[in-house]
């Protein structure tokens, strides 16, 4: 920290960012105007801050000047404050002490046929900046120890895939299954498309590597019960066996998969002669399908008003499926009713083909005139013949959604992430960061996000055990300064009243032996709502402190309330 | 001259301050009315910046953050739109929250950025300059909201919206649930009670008044006002000074 005491000494550099700003409002003036502003000894416009020469004048600003504030006017915090506090930072000047002023993203782009009042408003968000830049104080990231061990929740498929990787690594890697035995889904499952490989082959093959890892340790009947702590330092228990375990992790990857529904109520289902495409596979294992006349039906409990979404893998194991039928008996009438068939990619859509091919009959239906199973024949209608057909059956298939397990929730409360609307667990960011969470150190992958197929839910093995080992393979971790903070001298401010830790979505907060609130920095993120809720105004939000704000709002307002 | 609204935006760092980024990458133009202070979280916002920043005379306040459920910090902006609305019940005893707004803008909405702060400049221009701004302000609505965001600053109230979510939606340490409507009826009472406390206080700190005094200065029933006045003398925020013939008149300790 630096002294608190220390007169600010503010630099302004104002961007024409060639003629993105420049074209518009006068950079010069907006220099000159600044050098008007409280607290600001130098200031300078250039073409291009971001360049090697703007760059430059920043250092040389910071030495000719002794410069201890440094503000930049230009494009937008979000793609250049990294590369300015990084600037400042090689000069001596604390990171947190540099502060960014949006002229161009949010100004000069918006309003390019009000020149005036952009420039009006250029000058504004200059002073607001300048008011707040004033207030700054020196912060510095916290730098905590990584345990370089992974923890893999879900034995199945993906869940193995990940582990074998991160061991593969040379990680020490558990693997935790809450049955007794490896593989999930793959267990029970006859084939495997795209290329018709037998589900036990792979399971084997797999099982086999994961097995001969020593740093691999697996864990089977084995339930994670609690986790504590943080990216790098989690504090895992684990019951197996009945037995407690203590485990000390890097990083957590949820690799839970999904649980199967069963159609109750749905086109006569009696796990009989009307069955789901999953106990068909168990059938086809055991070579214990004698029917002739079969008929699958799509989509059945999903997309629907209680299950909206589509399952995604349902119209490839009904192909799959429909094909191993007829090679088994091509004397065998197979029948296909759907919604929509969904056969993405070159691989998929050839199932399609080659059922077409083998004398697969396929019969759209509207969810509006759903299918009706009868004691030993369907009805259908047939929107393009315009009238309902009937179609005998000794074995009725009903391909069903893949389900949210019930303990998702659990478990996402254990480890601080959020579920979506179905109950399967929600990535950070769809795009941007598909394999994180929002909770750091913590990964996802396989269906546990969404149903996926066994192809997908490899590559997303690997693609979490690659992100997890960003973090793993470094002794440290650097956590972000700007968390929220209860001073020593703000301790006498806090009444005990516990709205903090009920706020905090990341249980950054906890009271210690002697009932004092306590802030676990590592764990914050500095979103700052407890500094907002918190009753008598002790915590505080480091790098948007109440005076910044503050200070910001009068510098617009024009006058202190 | 035509009266141009002067605008504060609170933007989220990862939603809607994303969302108005984009707005200028696709070069979409809205009313250069708003300045924008850049918060990591909507659920940053404390209550007293939105009452700051009317008392400066600013014309209108806007909250900005991720759609429910697309909360980067997973449910600040749930605890944003509880605040909100508890500064906008205070607001509507005075008629004043029209011109505060919250929205949803998320990084990928540049247009809606545009549209909705292009809606609220132009609501605030319907509404006129604020009774705050210029040189001669509204003396006693600076009170009622001044005496409100001492309200908004307060342990009771901000006890109450912190502890809101938990204690509806969730529950509370015995494992209750509180009905809403039977919340928002306590929570109504706490909001008109604090607020008449904090404005008793506020004319008691430049001067000593009798309750008849007090009840006309704030058009509010002395009975009301005697209530009030106990419970703040029980608290010890308030005692007698004197008494004028029978009245007893009170002072601000």
């Amino acid at each position: 920290m630096s002294d608190k005491e220390e007169e600010p000494r503010i630099g302004v550099f104002v961007c024409s960012c060639g003629s993105n700003i420049g074209g518009l409002i006068d950079v010069k003036a907006l220099a000159e105007y600044s050098k008007t502003l409280p607290n600001v000894v130098f200031t300078e416009d250039n073409l291009y801050t971001c360049s090697e020469t703007g760059l430059a004048q920043i250092k040389n600003g910071i030495k000719d000047h002794n410069l201890n504030r440094v503000i930049v006017a230009s494009c937008t915090p979000r793609t250049h404050e990294p590369l300015f506090r990084d600037c400042v930072k090689k000069e001596g000047v604390n990171e947190y002490l540099f502060n960014f002023v949006n002229i161009r993203d949010q100004n000069t782009w918006c309003h390019q046929k009000y020149p005036q009042e952009a420039f009006e408003k250029a000058k504004d968000l200059i002073r607001m900046g300048v008011a707040k830049a004033a207030k700054l104080e020196a912060l510095d990231n916290i730098i905590v120890d990584a345990t370089p061990t992974a923890l893999v929740i879900g034995g199945g498929v993906s869940g193995m895939t990940a582990a074998l990787s991160l061991a593969n690594q040379g990680f020490e890697t558990h693997l935790v299954e809450r049955e007794n035995e490896l593989g999930g889904r793959l267990k029970t499952l006859h084939k495997l498309f795209p290329n018709d490989q037998k589900a036990q082959l792979l399971l084997d093959n797999l099982k086999k590597n994961v097995g001969s890892k020593e740093n691999l340790k697996i864990h089977t009947s084995a339930q994670v019960k609690n986790i504590e702590g943080f990216v790098g330092n989690f504090e895992v228990s684990v019951e197996e066996n009945g037995n407690n375990i203590n485990l000390t992790i890097g990083v957590i990857l949820v690799a839970v998969g999904t649980s199967l529904f069963t159609p109750t109520g749905y086109f006569g289902y009696d796990g009989k002669i009307r069955i789901t495409q999953h106990e068909l596979e168990s059938k086809l294992n055991n070579n214990d399908v004698k029917a002739k006349d079969i008929v699958m039906i799509q989509c059945v409990g999903s997309r629907n008003d209680e299950r909206v979404y589509c399952s995604s893998v349902c119209c490839m194991t009904a192909l799959k499926n429909a094909l191993v039928l007829k090679e088994n008996n091509p004397k065998s009438n197979v029948s296909i009713l759907f919604r929509d068939l969904y056969t993405p990619g070159t691989h998929y859509e050839d199932y399609y083909r080659r059922a077409r091919e083998e004398g697969v009959v396929f019969i759209e239906y509207s969810p509006e005139k759903e299918p009706s199973v009868e004691e030993n024949q369907i009805k259908v209608y047939n929107q393009y013949l315009g009238e309902e057909l009937l179609i005998p059956y000794d074995l009725c298939v009903l391909s069903t959604p893949l389900v949210s397990n019930n303990d998702n929730k659990a478990l996402a409360q254990m480890i601080k992430v959020p579920l979506e609307e179905n109950g399967f667990f929600l990535e950070a960011h769809v795009k941007l960061r598909p394999m994180d969470f929002a909770t750091a150190g913590v990964f996802i992958c396989g269906s546990a996000k969404w149903p996926v197929d066994i192809t997908e839910s490899i590559s997303q093995g690997y693609a979490a055990a690659a992100r997890a080992s960003t973090i793993i393979s470094h002794d440290t971790i650097e956590v972000e300064g700007a968390t929220s903070f209860l001073p020593d001298y703000n301790k006498s401010l806090c009444t005990g009243c516990e709205v903090c830790i009920k706020v905090c979505p990341y249980n950054a907060i906890s009271k210690n032996e002697e009932d004092e609130i306590v802030i676990t920095q590592v764990l914050c993120k500095g979103c700052g709502v407890c500094g907002a809720t918190c009753t008598n105004h002790a915590i505080i939000i480091r790098h948007f402190t109440d005076q910044q704000i503050l200070s910001e709002i009068y510098a617009y307002g024009g006058k202190e309330v | 001259m035509t009266f141009e609204p002067k605008i504060l935006g609170f933007l989220c760092n990862w939603c809607s301050y994303a969302g108005a980024d984009l707005a200028g990458v696709s070069r979409i133009q809205y009313p250069p009315n708003m300045r924008v202070i850049r918060v990591m979280c909507s659920g940053r916002v404390d209550p007293v910046f939105i009452f700051k920043a009317l008392l400066t005379g600013i014309d209108g306040v806007f909250v900005l953050g991720c759609h429910p459920g697309d909360c980067h910090y997973l449910e600040g902006n749930y605890e944003a739109e509880k605040k909100f609305i508890m500064v906008q019940k205070f607001l509507k005893i005075v008629d004043f929250d029209k011109r505060i707004r919250l929205d949803w803008v998320s990084a990928s909405e540049g247009a809606r950025f545009a549209q909705v702060v292009t809606e609220f400049i132009e609501s605030i221009r319907e509404q006129g300059p604020s009774p705050l701004s210029g040189e001669n302000i509204d003396q006693e609505l600076f009170n009622n909201l001044k005496a409100m965001e001492n309200s908004v600053s307060s342990d009771r109230i901000r006890a109450l919206v912190g502890r809101q979510r938990r204690i509806t939606e969730v529950e509370n340490e015995y494992g209750e649930k509180v009905p809403i409507d039977e919340y928002n009826a306590i929570f109504d009472g706490a909001i008109h009670d604090e607020f008449v406390r904090q404005r008793i206080l506020l004319s008691l700190s430049t001067k000593v008044l009798s309750v008849k005094d007090l009840a006309a200065e704030l058009k509010l029933d002395p009975s009301e006002i005697l209530e009030n006045m106990l419970t703040l003398k029980s608290r010890g925020d308030i005692d007698y000074q004197s008494i004028d013939g029978n009245t007893p008149l009170y002072m601000r300790i």
